[in-house]
């Protein structure tokens, strides 16, 4: 368990440093700070001196250095816009996104399991043929379409929800301030997370249910069946089971990948989460907040990625954590 | 009376293109208490036999026709409900392959548990003492602690051992043990086949035991079915069949028997292949492999008639044997 651990980390700390390295060389190439610092009535001997105190003569790998020795104690440069620290910028902005991302991870976990196994299960009816239709469509379709179209029907139609902003939230602590305690919290958050469900819920109906297919024809469901169990039984505890261990591995790396989604799905619904604040980032060749939301999202998705390794290996019984370290 | 009685039974599969016939008629009856062995090469139809027989043929297979009579019910025709109440209760079945047989994510506790508790109504500590009686029946040291442990954490004839009982939890009439060793160390073979030989003894149970080695059928069985091609072309008791074997497909099994070869001497297999069961060739099926084929042979499939001790569908054995007959007569 504790090789494994070690292991794991080493990992994380491998493509962290891979993603800084990118995310670095992208600040490098990015605009001139000294314009954003200085604007342009400054003469050129000043600006040469200012270069030279700021370290921009140095050598990539020094400046890189510097970097990520700053870097290491949360200090990921100056937002030129904020005039804030860019780590402190983007802290605020995350509840907001990881909170989108949690309600449509609850969306994709609460219909795409149901559906998978019915449509794995009864493969001919025809509302398993109306699923599979379907998820093909919402594969194809763009996350701003699905957006756009949801927020026609339900807010511009129908009038029953909101279609931009968080509404009221609770503070609870620190930066965080969450929808999930008022009744107008969950109707703003209801349509982006489902708009960013709408992204990954085709994937997974099909996953869960090829996998959950291929589960059925195995032996040990044959052999349920020769026990004379109940339908149910074998469907929810032999099968599903054994569908879901895979199933965890995939679902893991698509809910880090559905951080960087959130970018399109807050823009259109003006969530006041960082995905919104990277695209006005991006506006403002803000470079720092840029390099900033680049790490800390490449750090969110290293963290998920070993969360998830490490929940499969404890609920798979044939996977030996002390085993998985040699 | 008999426990079982199949008749007429016919299993096909609907393949994308065509639909094929896997058992072709199938008819035998099973007493109470009885051994009986289907013998075979693979792809026969063995498996599909006692599948058939629990009505657990999956698709694209599919019950054409028949009847599979048991307690006074068809199982071929029947409610999924009225299954349930017969699968693993009174008819159990044993694997061929104890690697995947059971579920590598529940332990072997829950999944004894469920089996008892599926068709009685016991709390799980009495199903977990009924389970515990039931490992310590076919010799697995500590079985208590046993029922904590997953599958992997077990060797393949010990998991063989615990699908044995589970096979017995629910005191079954009749065993379908389909190839239960096959998988296993041949050191261990004969171990499992005995503990089974012994269970079936001491508790009455019948057993249909399906292999394709003709020598585990005589040690264990009373009575033998030999299919060739999803149909039955011979049958009676194992004795009879075994030291005098009528149709040419069983004498060749026979003969490739181990223990009919000399020490250095080369196997003797059965020239050529069992068909695909599209490809079954018209009249015998075994026609193509045969050494005593005649024109007849190629256009009409044998029927099973009795000769002496035990039925063949050969046209030749029973040429012969209306001869000899005849002989007799006139002499
Ligand atoms: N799921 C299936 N789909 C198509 N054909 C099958 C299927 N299962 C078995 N068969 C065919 O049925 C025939 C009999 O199979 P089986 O009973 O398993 O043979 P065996 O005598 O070796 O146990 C074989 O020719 C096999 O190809
Ligand atoms: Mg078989």
């Amino acid at each position: 368990m504790f090789a494994y651990l070690v292991k794991r980390v080493f990992q994380a700390a491998v493509v962290m440093f891979v993603i800084s390295l990118i995310s670095f060389s992208i600040q490098d190439n990015l605009g001139d700070p000294l314009r954003e610092l200085v604007g342009q009535s400054v003469s050129e001997e000043v600006r040469e001196q200012l270069r030279d105190e700021l370290g921009l003569n140095d050598s990539f790998l020094v400046q890189y250095g510097r970097f990520a020795k700053k870097a290491m104690r949360g200090d990921l440069g100056t937002s030129y816009f904020f005039k804030e620290p860019a780590l402190e910028v983007i802290l605020k902005k995350l509840p907001a996104t990881l909170e989108l991302v949690l309600g449509a991870t609850f969306i994709i976990i609460g219909l795409s399991v149901p559906l998978g196994v019915f449509t794995a299960i009864r493969p001919h009816s025809i509302f398993s043929r109306v699923i599979m239709g379907f998820s093909i469509i919402g594969i194809s379709v763009p996350v701003f379409l699905t957006a756009i179209l949801m927020i026609f029907v339900f807010s511009v139609e129908m009038r029953i929800l909101p279609s931009y902003g968080r509404g009221d939230v609770v503070h609870v602590f620190g930066y965080w301030s969450t929808n999930f305690l008022t009744w107008d919290g969950w109707k703003h958050i209801l349509l982006p997370s489902a708009a960013l469900a709408s992204i990954m819920l085709p994937l997974f109906i099909r996953l869960i249910r090829s996998e959950m297919m291929e589960t059925l024809q195995s032996e040990y469901v044959r052999f349920a069946w020769a026990k004379g169990l109940r339908p149910r039984r074998i469907w929810f505890v032999h099968a599903l089971k054994n569908t879901l261990l895979p199933v965890i591995t995939v679902g893991g790396v698509q809910i880090g990948t559905m951080v960087a989604y959130t970018i399109l799905t807050e823009t259109v619904f003006q969530w006041p989460g960082m995905g919104f604040m990277f695209l006005e980032a991006v506006n403002r060749v803000d470079t720092p907040l840029i390099v900033a939301y680049l790490i800390v999202v490449g750090f969110i998705f290293v963290v998920t990625n070993t969360i998830v390794d490490l929940i499969y290996g404890l609920v798979n019984p044939t996977v030996k954590l002390a085993r998985m370290g040699a | 009376m008999s426990l079982l009685s199949v008749r007429d039974l016919v299993v096909k599969f609907a393949m994308r293109d065509q639909t094929v016939t896997a058992l072709n008629g199938i008819s035998f009856d099973l007493n109470r208490g009885e051994r009986m062995g289907i013998v075979g090469e693979s792809g026969a139809g063995k498996s599909i036999t006692g599948f058939a027989i629990l009505n657990l043929i999956s698709r694209p297979g599919f019950i054409d026709s028949g009847h599979v009579m048991f307690d006074g019910m068809d199982l071929a025709h029947t409610s999924d409900k009225a299954l349930r109440t017969i699968r693993g209760n009174r008819i159990a079945m044993i694997f061929q392959d104890p690697m995947v047989t059971l579920n590598p994510v529940l332990t072997i506790g829950q999944q004894m548990v469920e089996t008892l508790q599926a068709h009685r109504s016991l709390t799980r500590r009495d199903a977990e003492k009924i389970a515990v009686a039931k490992l310590r029946e076919v010799y697995i040291p500590a079985p208590e602690e046993r029922l904590q442990q997953y599958p992997h954490e077990l060797s393949g004839g010990m998991r063989q051992r615990i699908i044995i009982a589970i096979a017995l939890l629910l005191d079954p009439q009749l065993i379908i043990a389909d190839e239960p060793t096959t998988a296993l160390d041949v050191t261990i073979q004969a171990d499992i086949m005995e503990l089974l030989l012994e269970l079936c003894q001491s508790n009455n149970v019948s057993l249909i035991l399906i292999t394709h080695d003709l020598g585990v059928v005589s040690q264990m069985t009373e009575r033998t079915l030999v299919m060739y091609a999803g149909r039955i072309i011979e049958s009676g008791r194992t004795r009879a069949i075994i030291n005098d074997p009528q149709h040419p497909y069983t004498q060749g099994l026979i003969k490739a028997l181990p223990q009919q070869t000399l020490p250095g001497e080369r196997l003797k297999q059965i020239p050529g292949n069992m068909p695909a069961l599209s490809a079954i060739p018209p009249g015998c099926p075994f026609n193509p492999r045969c050494e005593y084929t005649v024109d007849r042979c190629r256009t009409t499939i044998p029927e099973l008639v009795r000769v002496g001790p035990v039925e063949v569908a050969c046209h030749e054995v029973q040429r012969m044997n209306r001869d000899t007959e005849t002989e007799e007569q006139t002499a």
